[in-house]
């Protein structure tokens, strides 16, 4: 192993070396960023938020008396009379995840400074995720309109309904709040502030390139989320 | 792990200006500090009244107003308390309660003394106050976030206060508002206040991560020059971990209080069984109760340690100060609060050994319980080793850590017996369970809280509380809460169920009136002596002697800030440079008894101090 060197602070090679490194001095993680390395934690606790739902889903699932509804059957689009299964899901799944390319080049044009690629990127991707939320509201008032409930539903077991609006629901919280901050950082970006190092409105901090990445992480992740909600609830 | 540095000579450290201004000798192979890695914070200062005491974003008094927020509801607490107290010892001077009543000043005394007041006071007051200061850091690293923690903190109290005077009262469904019973007609409180009480904790839990998330980076990211994780105080290393298992518990008591609003407002069943009430069949149907059980001991459970961990923390700084010696086997202490912040996630389920579940899992949790019990047994040993041949000094804060420690060991014990299965069983839901979760996560916390307020008082006011009141407040505290919780333990043992309204015809109505005559007059003494500290504060404030600067010859860097009490930034000019940890009293050969963590190795190279 070589040695390498972040910061100008040389990290030793080894086990020992990661031991001494991590408990040295002033930074356990060298040369990380501090929002960036409070969006790592704090993506670790909202793991535990989703982890939580998720197994409450799946023993929910699991101990109902009625059955499960047929869930290819229930999220199907009917084009031209035909049942089509996972259509509207499958394009759902399609743009959030074209949304998190757009972003993670949004964040290599943030630090190449390209402005105007950073921003037009994080416009797209902001423009993704809202189609993310417009699909969201078109799946959630047909289902509604087929008499899906929180409460009940005419398909099967009445958790079906609730575990659904409540999970795809937080889900959906979390990247309509995305949405909001990228169409505010699309501002910021558009009109220099990285540049002029002008100062927040509320935290009256200076900005960096490095907030690209730090909501680009909360981007992937919401999008990572979304993999194993489309798993758990649209495969399962 | 900090001596090797062998390359980047090209920088040394100064520290002996950053003491004390005076010149010292400085040997640049001896005294070498790695160069700055992070960049001076970019702080925002203060312009106006209301920025600087209201919406303030200096961790100082940000800790001082989660300080007094967490002691308000303690005192509602505490006055729930007293009325619980009145109504099991002189029922018929209770006659304005009724069974609801109680119901309800049970629920609320738990949450807001577990979560309202422990949590707040020893993460939000204590963490805010001392985690910069200890680390070397001028502020928080995202001084606005953390006010906002704050704020969103104050909310959820408001809302909490507010179910007291909404249609129904708060809610009575026991602290852990088990379902279906907690959101059904007929439990006091099923309406609004059920409500409000979920709206509050999902505020708490939001607020308390952004606190969160402003202490784990200040520790892991933004310590001064010198200061490795090793050479940091337990304090510290306490609050810490108590934050990374509240930042990964809290999200199941979110969950839980997302789905059981659901199950309220929307009557969703996530929680709720089929339910027969007067011979209908209710809305809901094919939920899960035990469900709610699981996550919410999932997020209890570590919750305990949130609130033991920092007081072990601190204790142990306060025993080493006070006892002029290194606190012993430092890594031992700082790997026993790791080890137990990791077990605490896998023993959850020993809350739950009556829930009905597989006899098997049980098994597996009274196992972990039992292990949990080797780094804490540690704890104990090192403290009393510290204290061994120390040059103790018996005052007020050395009182409330000797209290500390016997009280810890008596509720650890009774902890040992609830956590076997067998013992368990019979003593479930009794007064020994209400006994040992009392002592163990009550008063023994509660009696660092006072050693750490007779302790840091001089820092934060400037001013010396005065000894006798506050030996006085010991000694009642200490008498009074044994005097309390022995008889408990008895009543226990002869099955006196817990929060039961009175005792009915039961025999125990009859033997036990005079015991709970006695614990309730030892619960008014008690509860009343702590208004002494509350007298104490005030007066010293007004008319209590100036403290010096460093009044305890501690050596942690908050006694070495650049004014008592310290200003905003904390350090003045330059942050110090780290050359120790914060434990080297009594060195032999040291001019004093004590070398601040400042203290270059040359300026004490005859002495034999440990290399750190």
């Amino acid at each position: 192993m070589s040695e390498q060197k972040i910061d100008g602070f040389e990290l030793k090679p080894g086990f020992k070396g990661m031991a001494s490194d991590t408990g040295s001095d002033q930074t356990m993680f060298k040369g990380v960023h501090w929002g960036k390395a409070m969006m790592w934690i704090f993506l670790l606790s909202d793991t535990f938020v989703f982890s939580c739902f998720l197994i409450s889903y799946m023993k929910g699932r699991g101990s109902t008396i009625v059955d499960w509804p047929n869930t290819s059957e229930v999220f199907s689009l009917h084009v031209g009379g035909v049942p089509v299964p996972l259509l509207l899901i499958a394009i759902m799944t399609f743009v959030l995840i074209t949304s998190s390319g757009t972003m993670a080049l949004a964040v290599k044009y943030g630090y190449e400074k390209n402005r105007k690629m950073c921003g037009w990127l994080i416009l797209a991707t902001a423009v993704g995720g809202l189609t993310f939320v417009g699909m969201q509201v078109f799946e959630w008032s047909k289902l509604i309109h087929e008499g899906v409930r929180p409460w009940g539903n005419p398909f099967g077991a009445a958790q079906f309904g609730s575990f659904f609006f409540m999970i795809t629901g937080f889900h959906g919280f979390h990247v309509s709040i995305g949405v909001i901050f990228l169409f505010i950082y699309t501002y910021k970006v558009f009109a220099g502030h990285y540049e002029s190092k002008k100062r927040g409105w509320f935290t009256k901090m200076k900005g960096d390139y490095v907030e690209i990445e730090i909501l680009g992480l909360y981007w992937h992740f919401v999008d990572l989320v979304w993999v194993f909600i489309f798993a758990f609830f649209y495969l399962w | 792990m900090s001596d090797e540095y062998d390359n980047n000579k090209s920088y040394q450290a100064q520290s002996s200006e950053v003491l004390d201004g005076s010149a010292g000798s400085i040997n640049p192979d001896m005294d070498y500090v790695r160069p700055a890695e992070i960049p001076e914070q970019d702080l925002y200062h203060a312009h106006s009244f209301i920025e600087k005491w209201i919406f303030c974003q200096d961790a100082k008094v940000i800790g001082v107003q989660y300080f007094l927020t967490a002691v308000f509801t303690g005192i509602v607490g505490l006055i729930l308390s007293w009325l619980m107290r009145l109504q099991l010892g002189f029922p018929e001077l209770a006659g304005f309660m009724t069974a609801e009543h109680y119901y309800q000043f049970v629920t609320m005394h738990g949450m807001i003394m577990v979560v309202y007041f422990l949590t707040a006071l020893f993460l939000g007051g204590f963490g805010n106050y001392l985690i910069p200061l200890m680390v070397g850091a001028r502020d928080m690293v995202f001084p606005y976030v953390n006010m906002l923690s704050f704020w969103m903190f104050f909310v959820a109290v408001a809302v909490l206060m507010a179910s007291f005077f909404v249609p129904g009262g708060p809610t009575g469904a026991g602290w852990t508002l088990y379902p279906p019973q907690t959101i059904l007609e007929g439990t006091p409180g099923s309406g609004t206040g059920i409500l409000l009480m979920l709206i509050s904790l999902s505020l708490f839990v939001i607020g308390f991560t952004m606190g969160g998330l402003n202490y784990m980076i200040t520790i892991l990211q933004a310590r001064t020059r010198g200061m490795t994780l090793m050479r940091m105080p337990l304090t510290v290393w306490g609050i810490f971990t108590a934050t990374v298992l509240a930042m990964l518990a809290f999200p199941a008591l979110l969950v839980s209080a997302i789905m059981m609003t659901l199950d309220k407002v929307l009557q969703t069943s996530f929680f709720m069984p089929t339910i027969l009430k007067a011979g209908e069949v209710l809305e809901y149907g094919g939920g899960s109760p035990i469900l709610f059980q699981h996550l919410f001991w999932f997020f209890g459970h570590p919750e305990v340690y949130i609130v033991a961990l920092p007081a072990f923390g601190i204790v142990s700084d306060l025993i080493s100060v006070h006892a002029r010696k290194n606190i012993f086997g430092y890594r031992m202490m700082v790997w026993a609060i790791v080890g137990i912040g990791g077990l605490s996630f896998f023993v959850w389920a020993h809350h739950m050994y009556v829930s009905g579940m597989n006899p098997w899992f049980g098994f597996f949790f009274a196992t972990t319980t039992l292990i949990i019990a080797v780094p804490t047994a540690m704890k104990v040993y090192n403290w009393i080793l510290t204290l061994w041949r120390g040059n103790i000094r018996i005052n007020t804060v050395m009182l409330w850590c000797l209290g500390f420690i016997v009280t810890f060991v008596n509720g650890g014990i009774t902890g040992i017996f609830l956590g076997n299965v067998s013992v368990d069983v019979p003593l479930s839901d009794t007064y020994f369970v209400v006994a040992h979760f009392h002592m163990v996560m009550g008063i023994a916390p509660l009696m660092v809280i006072m050693g750490a307020v007779y302790h840091w008082f001089p820092l934060v006011a400037g001013k010396m509380l005065s000894e006798t009141l506050g030996k006085w407040h010991f000694w009642i505290t200490f008498l009074g809460a044994y005097s309390i919780y022995f008889p408990m333990h008895y009543l226990g043992f002869i099955g006196v169920p817990r929060r039961y309204f009175e005792m009915y015809d039961s025999p125990y109505m009859t033997s036990t009136v005079g015991m709970n005559e006695f614990i309730s007059v030892a619960a008014f003494i008690v509860g009343a002596a702590q208004f002494i500290l509350v007298f104490n504060i005030i007066k010293t404030l007004k008319t209590g002697k100036k403290a010096e600067q460093n009044p305890w010859k501690a050596n942690s860097l908050e006694w070495y800030t650049s004014t008592v009490p310290p200003e905003h930034g904390n350090f003045g000019e330059r942050l110090p440079v780290v050359h120790r940890w914060p434990y080297d009293f009594s060195v032999p050969g040291a001019k004093d008894d004590f070398i601040p963590q400042t203290t270059a190795p040359s300026e004490v190279a005859n002495t034999e101090v440990e290399k750190t």
